[in-house]
């Protein structure tokens, strides 16, 4: 017997591009030493959305925005229940995260352990002035004291749902759906 | 992956994602804090029933990169040199709660024979049996290779390497081959009929006994290490007969292409098989080799013993 599986559209491809539009404008909103800003995006969806809010913001800023990406894998507290996990790559703009206001970026928000990973791997790198976290969706089921500072939607879910991000850059087409078995 | 014993034992896909992980990795050895917390609490046996520089303080050095307790065990200074067996050995060390045994032994297949025995329960790491294999080693070569040869591709199809030298003695050309072949890469094995194989006609290589026509067209230069300690026999006239005919020189290295570059396993025996002026030439990437060497064994303890038993689950 198959497993049924039940999919739900959470997010269209408009509704992707107007919450991170509207994250983007956030951002500038809350730090208005605009130039002080990096963006690094878990990869390897995160990635992708910081590279768009980048462009994004850097058109309502009239500057580029420096944009790279961080990989977390090393600093995770599940490693040992799964299988291992390929390393992505890392890139830390030329600019560094010493002194800067630092935007972390990713797709989905759940148990908060790769947020909490990625401020362990942060640490190695360097010291930022302030650390915030953007991302496009909040599904709750927080295990750690962690919270988003920019959220594209909350989608309230059930544990046993699973939120899937498809972005065009990886998956090509532009969608957030909820999937239950 | 439980255990890397053999080359033969990985698929192209698991060769390329180990070197690709090490590219990752070696960052880590650049940064200014050289340390990530992966295998925090893990144990680390270094087992060397033979001697060895590089290699013991390579997965050392990799261990503790990745945060995991390491203990040293050698030959000399321990019970093995009383005549203790390898079983004996392997259940002090899984009493001992080691999740992994990195083991280096005169004799072809002790790795083999701890990974098939029910004696210990952790990894196991073939860093050298005998004349059989050296995984490690040739995963640390082709890392270099890559980086050097093959203009960002993930393989390295078409790079051409000579292997020159005692193969006959050689547990790094037998990796090397299968890795260098499994990869795309084409080697030519270089030396007198006295220092190769028997049946090195089936391996897949071509074979060559004149260095001089070999070295013009290749992009890659692997001299290896006369290994005088597993000689007993005479296998060429004098040294000086070697050096003139398989050794690698200035005049030689005159006769490399442009772009290529000149590799050594280590230890080497400067005046036999290279010269002093070509190892410290800025063709040479031995010394490169052996930081390469740290990043590549981080990678292999990573994809050993990072991961768990359970199949990974959904976001």
């Amino acid at each position: 017997m198959g497993k049924e599986i039940y999919m739900s559209l959470a997010l269209s491809a408009p509704d992707i591009t107007r919450a991170l539009t509207r994250i983007s404008h956030e951002i500038l909103e809350a730090n208005t030493a605009s130039d002080q800003i990096v963006l690094l995006g878990v990869p390897t969806r995160g990635a992708h959305l910081a590279v768009r809010i980048a462009a994004s913001m850097a058109s309502i800023a009239g500057h580029a925005i420096p944009v790279g990406m961080l990989d977390i894998t090393m600093h995770r507290d599940d490693l040992r229940m799964r299988a291992p996990r390929p390393i992505m790559p890392t890139s830390i703009p030329s600019c560094g995260i010493e002194g800067r206001d630092l935007i972390l970026i990713d797709d989905v928000l759940f148990s908060g352990r790769t947020i909490r990973a990625a401020l362990d791997a942060l640490g190695e790198i360097g010291r930022p002035h302030t650390v915030q976290l953007a991302v496009l969706v909040d599904r709750g089921h927080r295990e750690l004291p962690i919270r988003a500072d920019f959220v594209g939607k909350n989608l309230p879910t059930s544990i046993t749902q699973s939120v899937k991000v498809h972005l065009s850059e990886v998956d090509g087409i532009d969608e957030v759906s909820i999937e239950e078995s | 992956m439980r255990h890397l014993l053999s080359i033969s034992d990985l698929t192209k896909v698991q060769a390329i994602s180990i070197l690709d992980t090490a590219t990752e990795l070696a960052r880590v050895s650049d940064g200014a804090v050289k340390k990530l917390p992966t295998l925090r609490g893990r144990t680390i046996v270094n087992l060397f029933a033979e001697d060895s520089t590089r290699t013991r303080i390579s997965f050392e050095a990799a261990a503790k990169r990745l945060s995991a307790d390491v203990i040293n065990f050698s030959a000399k200074g321990s019970s093995l040199s009383k005549g203790e067996s390898l079983k004996d050995t392997a259940l002090t060390l899984q009493a001992m709660g080691a999740d992994a045994v990195v083991i280096r032994h005169s004799a072809s297949g002790a790795p083999q024979r701890l990974a098939d025995s029910d004696w210990m329960t952790g990894s196991v790491i073939n860093a050298g049996d005998g004349t059989h294999e050296h995984p490690s080693q040739a995963l640390l070569d082709a890392f270099t290779i890559r980086k050097h040869c093959a203009k960002g591709r993930v393989d390295l199809d078409g790079i051409r390497v000579a292997i020159v030298g005692d193969i006959l003695h050689s547990r790094v050309a037998r990796s090397n081959v299968l890795l260098l072949n499994l990869l795309g890469a084409r080697v030519t094995l270089v030396a007198p009929p006295t220092l190769l194989p028997v049946g090195v006609e089936s391996w897949p290589v071509k074979i060559s006994y004149d260095l001089d026509k070999v070295i013009g067209n290749v992009d890659v230069v692997m001299m290896l290490r006369v290994q005088q300690e597993r000689m007993n026999d005479l296998f060429f006239p004098n040294t000086r007969e070697y050096s003139r005919y398989f050794g690698l020189n200035a005049d030689r290295l005159k006769l490399m292409s442009h772009d290529s570059i000149v590799m050594h396993p280590g230890p080497m025996n400067r005046g036999l098989e290279i010269t002093a002026e070509v190892a410290d030439s800025a063709r040479s990437v031995i010394v490169e080799q052996v930081a390469n060497g740290v990043s590549v064994r981080m990678a292999i303890l990573y994809v050993l013993l990072a991961g768990g038993p359970l199949e990974s689950g959904g976001k």
